[in-house]
């Protein structure tokens, strides 16, 4: 499974595109990372590839995962995982049904996906938690949480956007080393959106360093 | 500054709240019992029993009421609560909020009673529907159906929801403003849910907490609805609320004591429909979290959703056809069948505001600006009291607020007006602008509640530290900066004193004749022209007052962006 994105460019309507065509291929496991200024469309570019791309915008280019090209599907079908800035977990549901949600549903039989989901808290560091309310926990468990929600979902490709921004200096490193490692072991390709030099050099991948696109008119 | 700031304003507050809300609900629905178990000294009734239950039941038809009455009441709000949730799903994201507003603002405006009528206008045998399909299906005479006022309810159902889909979507879109409803929606489709099935399993979850109490006043309506049950309901029997109110304007002043065992009977009705709205909650919420945990993916939701959507339009062209017919009958002549027009026209109908529009005119704005003025206070008092000792809502406050859109009308307004006759205010004005803001209140107060507290808190601070006392910021800067939310909740509150039906029938005993008492009074068969001018002025009324509010703050701060209301 690789993440292709070949002469992906996007423009507002009438406008020049936001930056210089973009062509790039992630191997499983590998983290490319994205950078640049703030309001060169790093944003932009990964919800295009996420397929959330507001209908103002116009995508030219080819977005193929393992060959295929996922360009007009809508996002859910897309079997693309985000992680935002925020964990985004959902207030109304405790953290275990929050996985669960994630979970994928290739994964059969309640009890089952009930020790799938335990195993995973295990796995996050957040053992005999599934009860617990999202708002009770801290900063790097949420994101642990809200990475294994994620996973759970088994997604062809990742995409993380500035996810590691929010979280105190101290647990940066720690939550790399998590995030990283669960990548590699699940074969991933993934493309991060940051602004952080450290993040870039912890993932040992390419970097793409995104400028502005000639605006000439 | 400290909490105690303001304490003096909250005690007043509190202290109007709790003899002129509170109390009368109280007393209401105390002198109904009483008079439930046979205890009424104005009758010469003194001994306390059974009797008036034993009466009330040996009514026939009871049954049948009681039966309709559920059916009716639970039937409109689950269809308008499932219909509003599909119609916001798919709409929410193609429409600002401020859009949705001003399209919804003519059916929020229309009274009950003047929607009701329309609606018969448009779907009884010779109604507008029927005469649109005449050609069609080669009807010669208007067909021999009862399409209103029909055994089911089904007119009177639609009548309801026609009325409170535009309610709840109005509820929801400022609910929806309360979560992070982009990022979820995001969030939700990353993990491969399509937008139909996000919206089920995760924003509708959030946003019931939030539109519970309004939909627990939808339910409490469309149980005891007074107005819509006549115009539209079933006539014989007809829907309880409909029989006690014949019951206590009986002839014979003795069958008010079944009439008040019905009326405790009709607030019971509605605890048990409270009751079980808290079952299904408690239900949905097991088999909501069961079918989240098996994280199915099937995007089956979308189809039942824009099914859901396009009810809606059909309810908003229904709508739209009651408001122009209303307008059309009051203009019309002659209007044979099956013309879809009127053939000649004519002002006949509007040409004699002395025999009978122009009083009820007058008495419906007088008894609107009243209401609307004492409400309008007394929330304002309550906010900045709030403000003053800086502290957010409690609970039990919020629910005092509800209280009277919860409690069915018709079980307390009869005990009520009996204080009334003691109190020997029963029959004017007075006791009319008191029951009436009884209801005009909590929604005065709830819809300046929002704004109220979203306003930029530097604004007061840099008053107070320019030197102004609590009363110069409340009346300088506040106030002025508030005016277009203040001006909307003065016409919402416009809106529903005009469409109180049953506090003006009760606490005027007949005398206080109002567009709304009058045109329900000339629905039942009279002539269309004459009734389309009463309920024309009384679904004009409340929107004049909406264009106003939406007109005034435009024209007065036409060169101040903010608060222009162009956000509004």
């Amino acid at each position: 499974m690789s993440l292709c994105l070949t002469d992906l460019t996007v423009r507002l309507k009438k406008t020049p595109p936001l930056f210089p065509a973009l062509t790039l291929c992630i191997e499983p496991g590998e983290v490319a990372t994205v950078m640049g200024p703030s309001g060169v469309g790093k944003s932009t570019l990964l919800d295009a590839v996420a397929g959330l791309l507001s209908p103002t915008f116009i995508l030219s280019g080819q977005i193929t995962l393992n060959g295929v090209d996922i360009s007009p599907l809508p996002a859910e079908a897309r079997r693309i995982g985000l992680m935002f800035q925020d964990a985004v977990l959902f207030p109304h549901l405790s953290v275990g049904d929050n996985l669960a949600f994630g979970l994928s549903r290739t994964v059969k039989g309640r009890r089952v996906r009930r020790d799938t989901v335990q195993e995973a808290l295990t796995d996050a560091g957040l053992p005999g938690m599934y009860d617990r309310d999202p708002a009770s926990l801290s900063g790097g468990q949420k994101s642990r949480a809200a990475l294994m929600r994620t996973l759970l979902a088994d997604p062809a490709a990742l995409l993380l956007d500035e996810p590691f921004s929010k979280l105190d200096a101290g647990l940066r490193d720690e939550m790399r080393g998590f995030t990283f490692t669960h990548i590699r072991k699940r074969e991933i390709p993934t493309l991060m959106v940051t602004h952080d030099p450290e993040d870039a050099e912890a993932t040992n991948g390419p970097i793409i360093t995104l400028s502005k696109a000639e605006t000439s008119r | 500054m400290t909490a105690r700031d303001g304490r003096g304003l909250r005690i007043a507050v509190l202290a109007v709240l709790a003899l002129g809300l509170l109390g009368p609900i109280a007393a209401g629905l105390g002198q109904t019992a009483r008079a439930a178990f046979g205890v009424m000294p104005e009758l010469g009734a003194v001994d306390p029993g059974l009797g008036p239950w034993r009466e009330l039941s040996s009514i026939p038809g009871l049954w049948t009421s009681v039966k309709l009455t559920l059916w009716t009441g639970l039937a409109a709000t689950l269809l308008s609560l499932m219909l509003a949730v599909g119609f916001c799903a798919v709409a929410h994201e193609r429409m600002s909020n401020s859009a949705a507003a001003r399209w919804l603002t003519p059916f929020l405006a229309a009274p009950h009673a003047a929607m009701a009528i329309g609606l018969a206008f448009v779907l009884a045998p010779s109604g507008w529907i029927a005469r649109l399909l005449a050609p069609l299906m080669g009807w010669g005479n208007p067909p021999d159906l009862a399409i209103v006022n029909d055994p089911w309810g089904i007119a009177l159902i639609l009548g309801l929801m026609v009325k409170e889909v535009p309610f709840l979507l109005l509820v929801m879109l400022s609910a929806l403003t309360q979560i992070p409803l982009r990022q979820n929606m995001a969030a939700g489709r990353m993990l491969g849910y399509g937008r139909g099935l996000v919206w089920m399993k995760i924003i509708a979850p959030q946003v019931w907490p939030l539109i519970r109490l309004p939909v627990m006043v939808v339910l409490a309506y469309a149980l005891s609805t007074v107005d819509m049950g006549l115009i539209l309901g079933p006539s014989n029997p007809p829907v309880l609320a409909v029989l006690l109110t014949r019951l206590f304007s009986d002839p014979d002043i003795a069958r008010i004591l079944p009439a008040s065992a019905g009326a405790l009977m009709q607030g019971l009705l509605v605890a048990a429909a409270f009751a079980l709205l808290w079952l299904a909650e408690l239900a949905t919420r097991r088999l909501g979290l069961w079918w989240v945990r098996g994280g199915g993916r099937g995007s089956s939701a979308e189809p039942l959703l824009r099914a859901a959507t396009a009810l809606v339009m059909a309810l908003f062209a229904i709508g739209t056809l009651a408001m122009l017919s209303l307008v059309i009958w009051s203009l019309a002549w002659r209007w044979p069948w099956p013309a879809a027009l009127p053939q000649s026209w004519s002002l006949k109908a509007w040409g004699s505001p002395g025999a009978g529009w122009a009083h009820a005119l007058g008495n419906t704005l007088l008894l609107a600006g009243a209401t609307t003025a004492i409400s309008l206070t007394l929330a304002i008092a309550w906010l900045e009291g709030e403000d003053r000792a800086r502290r957010g809502r409690a609970a039990w406050a919020e629910a005092l607020i509800y209280l009277p859109l919860l409690v069915p009308q018709i079980a307390f307004l009869y005990g009520l007006n009996i204080l009334f006759l003691r109190l020997g205010i029963s029959g004017g004005h007075v006791a009319v602008i008191w029951a009436q803001a009884l209801f005009v209140f909590p929604y005065v107060m709830i819809t300046l509640s929002d704004p109220w507290r979203a306003l930029d808190p530097r604004l007061t601070r840099a008053a107070a530290s320019l030197g102004a006392g609590p009363w110069r910021r409340l009346f300088a800067v506040k106030l002025p900066v508030l005016a277009m939310p203040i001006l909307t909740a003065a016409a919402i509150g416009t809106a529903v004193s005009v469409a109180q039906y049953l506090p003006t029938l009760f606490m005027g005993a007949g005398r206080v004749a109002t567009l709304t008492t009058e045109a329900v009074t000339l629905s039942s068969g009279s002539d269309r022209r004459v009734t389309g001018v009463y309920a024309s002025l009384q679904a004009g009324l409340p929107l004049a007052a909406y264009a106003a509010a939406f007109l005034i703050p435009a024209l007065v701060h036409r060169d101040r962006t903010v608060l222009k209301g162009a956000s509004a």
